[in-house]
């Protein structure tokens, strides 16, 4: 077993919102996220958009809006970080590849980016270096340092992200939505990325929508559903009729693939702020109990896999 | 009723050389049509072309031999990829709704929109939610021709599902024609009678 480098327990995030006047009510956006990440190991965590699990990144780098509430804990390396453990190991450690390059500067130079603030000029030209080692390691060649973000195309883009993270050497890293509005091929390319990664010894949390890239390279992949991790399952479990997947839901999503029998499941993911009192997938579940319509099911352990499930209580 | 689209070519007034060239699609409504091709090689443009959003292009296109209009209500209609585009963010979902046509209640439990949703504005619905709206939109009394580009590609397979197959049904029940944009082959292949592939009716 390799080392733990992530560990987020029981998160949650909500934000104060303004209904009426000057009433305030808190939403709820994330209600319960455990999850964890070793050391060359890639974690998926795979919800629909617009859920919310992009905040996971933003809460584990301490780059949440300021009206956001966060609880639970979130430890890097077995030691619990508080915001200016966040801000001191991010971009060294830790570093997070971004959606898309509107998260850079359009006003400055690719390779000024990458390198970030530096005290002097010998620091810089040490830094450049380095920049340029690695960016020709994913086929960015010298004509990049100069362009501007809006000069890339996607799969450049993609490029330039990776590698700038990768610049600090860090141990852990978060990617959010790679993949989206990119083509086949680029994101065969972004996806060999992240395996590369792994093979290096660094652990990766990919936070995605898109169950293909997931199954592709990850490990394990977590089940992000309204709010809760519902399951974390083995990569091998998404095989055959889902016999393996414990939680219905995952279930129903493994099958409504066209590839596994386009099977139609009805009702929505209840939105934010309306979540039942019990379990959140209570009024579309098949094998719901009595209980579960008042009792909300913990995150039950069963070694490598979790499941918020009542009928695991027992083990599988 | 057949969708026609005849030696139509594009280019863009900035590049030199064209994107699309003497490309002929001949669709009708008793096939589900499927066009697959890269990012970038021009599937979405194709789309606006033959749904009339784009019109400085070359080459022709008609539906049933007419012409398409060049105002008052389209009769091939696009869906995009990304409902809350669409929509004015300042308008309630009822609005934005009955700014098409007036939606009986069947179709809405149909496509499984609660009453409450309507009351909302687009950024208080996810994409999901939205997307049914802009389906249903769409699904106008005087629509023959329905183009999907890349409609389900941000939603889950779930939601996924129901939006294809509720499509799927007032599209054959309405005798409707419809041609689905995608870049998953899964998908495409799980669906669609005949496949085109852009690649191959492009010649640039």
């Amino acid at each position: 077993m390799m080392n733990k480098l992530l560990d987020v327990e029981n998160v949650s995030i909500s934000f104060i919102q303004y209904t009426a006047g000057l009433n305030q009510r808190d939403l709820k956006v994330i209600t319960d996220l455990t999850l964890d990440v070793s050391e060359a190991e890639i974690l998926a965590v795979l919800g629909s958009s617009g859920s919310g699990k992009s905040l996971l990144a933003h809460a584990i780098f301490g780059i949440l809006p300021e009206n956001a509430n966060l609880s639970g804990t979130i430890k890097y390396g077995g030691k619990v970080l508080s915001q200016k453990d966040k801000e001191e190991i991010r971009g060294k450690d830790i570093a997070l590849i971004p959606q898309s390059v509107n998260f850079l500067d359009p006003l400055m130079k690719i390779s000024d980016q990458a390198i970030g603030y530096t005290e002097n000029d010998n620091e810089k030209k040490e830094k450049k270096i380095k920049q340029r080692k690695i960016f020709e390691q994913y086929n960015l060649g010298p004509e990049v340092d100069d362009m501007y973000p809006f000069q890339l195309s996607g799969g450049m883009a993609r490029r330039v992200l990776v590698s700038t993270a990768l610049l600090s050497k860090p141990k852990l890293v978060v990617a959010d939505e790679p993949t989206p509005g990119l083509d086949q091929k680029t994101v065969k390319e972004t996806l060999n990325h992240f395996k590369k990664m792994k093979e290096d010894g660094v652990g990766v949390l990919l936070i995605t929508h898109d169950i293909h890239a997931a199954l592709e390279i990850a490990d394990r992949i977590g089940i992000f559903y309204a709010g809760y991790v519902i399951e974390i399952a083995e990569n091998k479990d998404f095989s055959g009729d889902g016999e393996n997947l414990l939680h219905p839901y995952t279930k129903a999503l493994y099958n409504a693939l066209p590839a596994n029998g386009f099977k139609l499941t009805k009702g929505h993911q209840p939105l934010h702020g309306e979540i039942p009192k019990g379990c959140p997938y209570y009024d579309r579940c098949e094998i719901r109990l009595d209980k579960c319509s008042e009792e909300r099911p913990q995150l039950i352990n069963l070694g490598n896999k979790k499941v918020r499930c009542f009928k695991y209580e027992d083990g599988v | 009723m057949e969708l026609i689209g005849k030696n139509i070519s594009f280019k863009y007034s900035s590049s030199k050389g064209y994107l699309l060239k003497d490309i002929n699609v001949k669709f009708s409504n008793d096939k589900i049509f499927g066009l697959v091709g890269d990012s970038g090689s021009g599937k979405s443009t194709l789309c606006k072309i033959l749904s009339a959003y784009i019109r400085n292009y070359e080459g022709n296109v008609t539906l049933d031999d007419n012409n398409l209009p060049k105002k008052d209500f389209c009769p091939v209609q696009l869906i995009y990829q990304h409902p809350e585009k669409v929509m004015n963010p300042k308008w309630k979902m009822i609005k934005i709704l009955s700014e098409s046509w007036n939606v009986d209640e069947d179709l809405l439990s149909e496509f499984g929109i609660q009453n409450s949703w309507m009351k909302r504005f687009p950024q208080e619905l996810s994409g999901g939610e939205l997307q049914r709206f802009s389906v249903l939109r769409a699904l106008n009394p005087m629509t023959k021709f329905l183009i999907a580009d890349e409609m389900t590609t941000m939603l889950d397979a779930i939601t996924q599902v129901q939006i294809l197959e509720s499509v799927l049904k007032i599209v054959k029940d309405r005798k409707m024609g419809f041609l689905l944009v995608s870049h998953d082959m899964d998908l495409v292949s799980t669906i669609c009678d005949d496949i085109i592939y852009l690649k191959d009716i492009n010649n640039v």
